[in-house]
């Protein structure tokens, strides 16, 4: 299967010449004080219909939106939110973005995803800052080298690329890390993928919200879904807090609530939702240039465009939608990154959050219909949907305008778990706390 | 951190715990394929009290069921699961 | 202040300071205004603020290892050679070129950079590198930190975080209630507010009263932590707690000692009596040094002996800035005008000041003129005219934001008190409450009286003598409609009025958005200062009040706090457990190469004088297979599995039968997770007719255990059967090889049981089980004995191994041993994602089930072996070596079929072969194949075929 299927990446000619972001546009708003940037979207009142609604205004259901305007000509599109946009798991992950998985349907999906995210910022007129600095994970020993290898080649076999690092290739890219033979985990090498990095959460949210509104879509926040209307065993529209909104399709795009929302139209999910951690320290003159994972630690390691550390380390282990931590998870995941980088012990953080993640049963997101009609589900993202953003979108986008499941995404159907074919990129099994 | 109340140890910390899962999700060996697949696929996963299974895995070891408020985590109640020892 | 004296240096010139000072204190004593730049226009500040709250006089403190980049020069104690640098300016503080952002500022308003540097994302990248270098404040760290840190917990009837007036009074009425009481407090002194007040309290100054409390507090039996920082509000009432018991950069006093500790206190109530943060006002230039707040004015002025400034101007929004141009006028300096924004200032403070001051009303600064970089005069709106004051000192004050963080944390609400225009703290959700200024208050005695109470004192009251009054609750300042050049709301992040503005404009209108697309309040300051004018001025663009214009969350932990402090002692070796075999130092003493496997460490092979490892290797595989050899296989799962019920148990966990397995006999197995993939295999034995032993793969243990337990105790409690985890009870050496049965019969004295057979035997002495199985492909025991005498059976065997013209083998031979014999071991071959019919296995799962994974199994796909990877064996043929993880391939460029689980070297025989799960495999034997590792540069034919390479009858087990 070839892994990009129809993916135009547009140039933003859908902006109109006079909100059209550029350094020009820049230069006359500073000579007229600033004065004449309008909204980056409008604050939407929901209509009474809409040929779809997607619940969920994270960059998933943006991004989903965006593409249904762009790519399938569908702009009778409506964004639901409860909160702010971009407001859950958009703003509090981690921002790493790499396709370099195990799994051949997710290398397929997440590549598919980078690809997108190579030409996003022009796409969509926005700077989403991605930066492809390179997403290396370190082996600490012969074994782990061996595995890494593995992943390599599967990766290069799928056209897409991995290297495998020396000792010393590691220690001229990242020379603040440990590399005393004495280290409780030694450095025996690395696995980097160099177009893997880091983009800037929020402005994916922000920029696929003023391209999708650009194009007439809807976003409506402050809207919480409260229920679904149906007729039979078709779903005809949703409850909100701001009113009864009928829709030819409805779309959950809600990671880290998907149990809830579809709890709603009485649908239960192989899906848990967990906590993840992650913190930042003050901003330091740039110190780590890529971005670290371990094979064996459970930790990864990156430096924000604005000089601070953000790491995080494993979920918390039980279910929660509190977006409150556990304090232990938060020192062990310190801890082990001071263990590879032992000069991070002085710095200090500055904030440390949580995010609700969407624990599937088998490590993997679900793309596709519920057991209800005209209703379909994008979830179960576990702590890795930042960098599935845009190929997510453009999936489901697919999905909810052809009726017919994008061939990259067909795998990651729900009825996989009834049928046996899982896809289980950790080998651990069906209890998330265990990923 | 949460304070669980293990009946044989007392509070304890949560860190000295691990989750298991749903009291509703345990898969019988005698279930037919389908309903035992149900049980193991699919989860409540309310945003509020739920049944669920923990061990206090760094202390006695023994198996609890909590009710647990997912958002507050409140731990409504504790009871000691599986083989009980004497009086 | 005693007339102790320190000696200091900042950017390399040596200062002297007063022992007791801050940095900043000592720096304003010796007359430096400038003392850093800010993040985005590279502007300089000075310092503004006295305490945790400071936004812009950031300093790199300490040197080497233990320098610490961005620490507030306010938050430091000066101590016998500090060294502090300036930062974020180069090539000098005095000189920094990045201040040319502040010429082109307007080419970059908040969220510039969203709207250009288009293109691919490496043209984005070579803009980044000079943006990410502009970025960061303080220098990176560059070395290991020499010092300790270390965890402590307590437990405590009530926590009091805070020790000014109202946290001392809270714990001196717990003390009197005989609660356990421990009391934290940030700063080194306890006091608070007291320290920068002249006022007495049962007749004693403030700061002596407060002295006296801490002695009281302690001799009642309570805790006081000072120099701590309640940092996190966790869920059961816990929280922690941050001691330095080392200054920023300073040596610890012992080289072992910890430099900080974080406190673990896990509190049956918590009292927050953690003040309130004076606001700036928001005025055009009012970042330049010179412009302080009001009460860090006071606080420099009272506590430590240091006048800011010559002449000033204090500008207010409410009495409490009164206070701070007595306390100028009294130390000397001249107070040119107090400008009050309300409209008819009144009360005691305002009557007294009238009668030593220009007070002005309805007036408020608006701008300001520097000299050189420090102020020289504030321009100021003063009814309907515009005035001129000539002064160095701008003392400000807009009103107090109770420091509510931690109420917050702990899953409090917020109340909106309309009055102060202040987020109080509301509902509590955890048991704990606040008081004091924390909580809005205001007025001295009441503030203590509550406290006593609080803490569970009895009534009575404390005398507070203030010669000036009380002052009315603080007003908020509100935003003028004349604001020259940039009004700064958040200092640190150079984020102003005008660009708050601008982002509302733009429709980043949620609270949220707003502190994302400026990053208000996202500095390490964390907007302590200034979050509220923001909030007041989305507010009014809004045209709702505060609350509903909505806030933040309040993040922990609540001032920024050093990672090495949240590792503690869990860094170096101890980063992570190490565990070591009973036979460690036997195996190092035979010269052992080591591998980690998991958190064990065990021997791989042991290498010869100018051997490779993988000559090492091969040389010993080869010795089993012609004489014998040792292996120590401690670490494999064990378990002892008894009762009546024993066998009912086991075959819930194996999915094979063990229940007609006869006393004295073994049996592979597999366990099954419940979605049917194979988790963990093993052998069975029936010791006794209701005793077996399982054992199980290393790697697997723990979830072994917690497998068992959870089957016997929740799935299973009837049953009548004991689960007991003996692997760190026992030791075990495998001892392989076609001489092997005649070594052990030598050791024992009796014939080595048959394959698959257990017995008991007595070795050196040391009573033994014998475990006849084989994973090597030769005739092979377990022998198990209980720990402390590993060494000693070590010993015994390795002689005889010896003797018979063998030795001790290590895991890689171990692993090129059974590559040839076909098995597979967990994590390679069996890597979760396998069936038991995967692997060759299927045959031996029992058909009516009752196993754990069995109705998995019966899904569809599961159930037929089409389009599923089976195990294979591989043979090179073009006398390569074989890639280990190296995929399978048709042709180079091909998505692979499948890969090379684990590669080795033949030992009977030359060459290399390999096992590797392949699609469809089953069907693909005799097909020619591309082994292909791109990250290696090494294709390799191979030929498919079964998976056992050596002695497919097995006639080697068998004597």
């Amino acid at each position: 299967m070839p892994l990009t299927h129809g993916v135009v990446t547009g140039t933003a000619s859908h902006f109109p010449a006079k909100s059209r972001y550029s350094a020009l546009a820049l230069l006359r708003g500073a000579l007229g004080g600033h004065r004449h940037w309008g909204r980056a979207w409008r604050a939407a009142e929901p209509k009474p219909s809409y040929d779809v609604v997607i619940i969920g205004g994270g960059a998933h259901g943006l991004a989903t939106a965006y593409y249904l305007a762009s790519q399938h000509g569908i702009r009778r599109v409506a964004v639901v939110e409860k909160g702010w946009i971009g407001g859950g798991n958009t703003g509090r992950n981690t921002t790493i973005v790499r396709s370099n998985y195990r799994q051949a349907p997710l290398q397929r999906l997440l590549e598919h995803s980078l690809r997108l995210w190579e030409g996003l910022s022009d796409e969509l007129n926005y700077n989403v800052m991605f930066s492809p600095r390179g997403a290396l994970f370190l082996g600490h020993s012969d074994a782990d080298m061996t595995r890494l290898a593995e992943r390599g080649d599967s990766l290069r076999a799928m056209g897409i690329d991995a290297e495998l690092m020396s000792v010393d290739a590691v220690r001229r890219l990242v020379p603040l890390l440990d590399f005393s033979r004495a280290a409780r985990w030694p450095i025996a090498g690395g696995l980097i993928q160099h177009r893997g990095g880091t983009a800037r959460h929020d402005a994916v949210a922000w920029g696929y919200a003023r391209a999708a509104d650009n194009l007439g879509v809807d976003i409506i926040e402050n809207c919480e879904v409260i229920g679904f209307t149906r007729e039979g065993d078709a779903v005809t529209g949703i409850e909100t807090t701001r009113g009864r909104i009928a829709a030819g399709k409805v779309a959950i795009c809600v990671a880290g609530n998907s149990g809830h929302v579809a709890g709603l139209a009485g649908v239960r999910l192989p899906i848990e939702s967990h906590t993840l951690q992650a913190y930042v320290t003050e901003p330091v003159k740039p110190m780590i240039d890529t971005v670290i994972m371990s094979q064996s630690l459970h930790c990864y390691i990156s430096q924000s465009d604005k000089g601070g550390i953000v790491a995080g380390g494993d979920p918390d282990g039980f279910p929660s939608y509190a977006q409150r931590g556990q304090p232990v998870r938060l020192e062990h995941a310190i801890a082990q990154a001071i263990a590879l980088v032992p000069a991070l012990s002085r710095l200090r953080m500055v904030r440390c959050w949580s995010g609700v993640t969407d624990m599937s049963f088998d490590g993997s997101p679900i793309i596709g219909d519920l057991p209800l009609r005209n209703l379909h589900l994008n979830g179960g993202w576990c702590y890795g949907g930042f960098k599935a953003t845009p190929g997510s979108g453009h999936l489901y986008a697919y999905h909810l305008a052809t009726g017919q499941p994008h061939p990259i995404a067909a795998p990651f159907d729900l009825a996989r778990f009834a049928q046996g074919r899982t896809i289980d990129e950790a080998g651990v099994g069906p209890m998330p706390q265990h990923r | 951190m949460m304070l669980i109340h293990c009946p044989h140890c007392g509070p304890r910390a949560q860190e000295e715990f691990t989750y298991e899962r749903t009291r509703d999700s345990v898969v019988q060996l005698d279930q037919a394929p389908d309903v035992a697949m149900a049980a193991l696929y699919s989860r409540t996963n309310p945003r509020g009290e739920e049944n669920e299974i923990w061990r206090h895995t760094l202390g006695c070891r023994g198996w609890l069921e909590l009710r647990r408020d997912r958002m507050s985590h409140a731990i409504v109640a504790v009871r000691p699961l599986g083989v009980q020892v004497l009086p | 202040m005693n007339g102790e004296t320190v000696q200091f240096t900042f950017d390399g010139k040596r200062y002297t300071a007063r022992a007791g000072q801050t940095l900043a204190a000592a720096l304003l004593d010796n007359g430096v205004a400038v003392v850093a730049r800010s993040f985005k226009y590279h502007r300089p500040r000075g310092i503004m603020a006295a305490g945790v709250e400071e936004p812009s006089a950031l300093v790199t403190v300490g040197e080497g290892g233990r320098a610490e980049p961005n620490t507030r020069a306010t938050d430091v104690f000066v101590y016998q050679g500090l060294v502090a640098r300036s930062q974020n300016a180069w090539p000098s503080l005095a000189f920094d070129v990045g201040a040319v952002n502040g010429l082109v500022a307007r080419l970059i308003p908040s969220g510039f950079y969203y709207k250009t540097f288009f293109g691919p994302p490496k043209r984005w990248m070579v803009y980044e590198r000079f943006i990410r270098k502009a970025a960061g404040l303080g220098p990176a760290p560059q070395q290991a930190d020499p010092d300790a840190f270390d965890h402590r917990a307590a437990f405590c009837d009530l926590l009091v975080v805070g020790a000014g007036p109202a946290g001392l009074a809270a714990a001196l009425g717990a003390v009197q209630a005989r609660q356990r009481v421990v009391l934290v407090e940030q700063d080194r002194l306890a006091g608070g507010a007291l320290l920068r007040e002249d006022l007495r309290i049962d007749g004693a100054a403030g700061a002596e009263w407060a002295q006296d409390a801490v002695a009281r507090i302690v001799a009642g039996g309570g805790r006081v932590l000072l120099r701590a920082t309640a940092t996190g509000y966790w869920d059961g009432n816990l929280v922690s707690v941050v001691e330095r018991l080392a200054e920023p950069g300073q040596a610890p006093s012992r080289a072992d000692a910890p430099v900080q500790r974080l406190w673990k206190v896990r509190a049956g109530r918590v009292i927050l009596a953690t003040g309130a943060i004076e606001r700036p006002l928001a005025f055009g230039g009012n970042d330049r040094p010179g412009v302080m707040l009001a009460q860090a004015v006071r606080h420099y002025v009272r506590r430590h002996g240091v006048v800011p400034g010559r002449r000033a101007v204090v500008a207010t929004s409410n009495d409490d800035g009164y206070r701070t141009a007595f306390a100028l006028a009294d130390a000397g300096a001249q107070v040119v005008a107090v400008l009050d924004s309300r409209a008819a200032p009144a009360g005691p403070l305002a009557e007294q000041a009238r009668a030593r001051f220009a007070v002005l009303a309805d007036a408020r600064p608006i701008d300001t003129r520097v000299r050189g970089k420090r102020l020289c005069a504030v321009i100021a709106q003063v009814g309907g005219s515009e005035q001129r004051f000539a002064a160095d000192l701008l003392a400000m004050s807009g009103g107090f934001t109770p420091v509510a963080h931690l109420h917050k944390q702990a899953g409090g609400d917020l109340a909106w008190d309309a009055a102060t225009q202040a987020f109080v703290p509301g509902a509590a959700r955890q048991a704990q409450a606040s008081i004091g200024a924390a909580a809005g208050g205001h007025d001295l005695a009441a503030i203590l009286a509550q406290g006593w109470q609080a803490g569970g004192g009895d009534a009575r009251m404390f005398a507070v003598d203030d010669p000036l009054g009380m002052g009315t609750p603080a007003e908020a300042a509100t935003v003028p409609d004349t604001i020259r050049g940039k009004a700064f709301v958040d200092f640190q992040n150079d984020v102003s009025l005008g660009d708050i503005d601008l982002a509302w404009r733009e429709g980043y209108r949620s609270v949220e958005h707003l502190k994302r697309y400026t990053t208000l309040g996202m500095g390490t300051d964390q907007g302590k200062t200034g979050n509220m004018a923001a909030l007041g001025r989305l507010a009014q663009a809004q045209g709702v009040d505060i609350p509903q214009a909505g806030l933040t969350t309040f993040r922990p932990p609540y001032t920024p706090t050093t990672l090495g402090v949240f590792a503690g002692a869990a860094v170096r070796d101890h980063a992570g457990p190490v565990r070591k075999l009973r036979l460690h130092a036997e195996h190092d003493r035979q010269g052992a190469a080591w591998q980690p496997v998991g958190y064990w460490f065990r021997p791989r092979s042991y290498p010869q004088v100018g051997e490779s490892l993988g000559e090492a290797s091969l040389r010993e595989a080869r010795m089993v297979r012609q004489s014998a050899g040792i292996v120590d296989v401690s670490t494999l799962a064990t378990f002892e599995v008894a009762g009546p019920d024993a066998a009912a148990l086991l075959e819930m966990a194996c999915a094979t039968a063990i229940g007609r397995l006869a006393v004295g006999r073994g049996r592979y197995t597999v366990m099954l997770r419940e979605d049917g993939m194979v988790m963990d295999d093993g052998t069975a034995w029936r010791l006794d007719e209701q005793r077996y032993l399982l054992t199980s793969s290393t790697g697997g243990a723990d979830r072994m255990a917690q497998h068992l337990s959870w089957l016997r105790n929740v799935m299973a409690p009837q049953l009548k059967a004991s689960v007991v985890n003996v692997q760190e009870h026992y030791g075990a050496v495998a001892l392989a090889g076609p001489r092997a049965a005649a070594v052990l019969a030598g050791l024992t004295g009796a014939a080595a049981p048959a394959h698959m057979h257990c017995a008991q035997g007595q070795i050196a002495g040391i009573d033994v089980l014998l475990l006849a199985a084989s994973y090597s492909g030769e005739r092979a025991f377990e022998v198990y004995a209980p720990g402390h005498h590993m060494p000693a059976l070590w010993q015994a065997l390795h002689r005889a191994v010896v003797a018979a013209g063998g030795g001790a083998y290590g895991l890689d031979a171990m692993d090129h041993l059974r590559v040839e014999k076909g098995h597979v071991v967990i994590g390679a071959e069996v890597d979760g994602r396998v069936t038991a019919a995967d692997i060759g296995l299927g045959g031996m799962l029992r058909k009516q089930g009752g196993f754990v994974g069995w109705q998995a199994l019966q899904r569809p796909v599961l159930a037929t072996a089409a389009g599923r990877r089976h195990l294979v064996g591989l043979t090179v043929l073009d006398g390569q070596a074989l890639p280990e993880g190296a995929m399978l391939v048709l042709r180079e460029g091909e998505e692979p079929l499948g890969h090379v689980t684990t590669a080795a070297p033949r030992v009977a025989g030359e060459g290399w072969i390999g096992l590797a799960l392949l699609t469809d495999g089953a069907s693909r034997h005799g097909q020619e194949l591309l082994a292909w590792s791109a990250t290696r540069g090494a294709t390799v034919r191979v030929r498919v075929g079964d998976p056992v390479f050596y002695d497919r009858q097995g006639a080697r087990y068998r004597d």
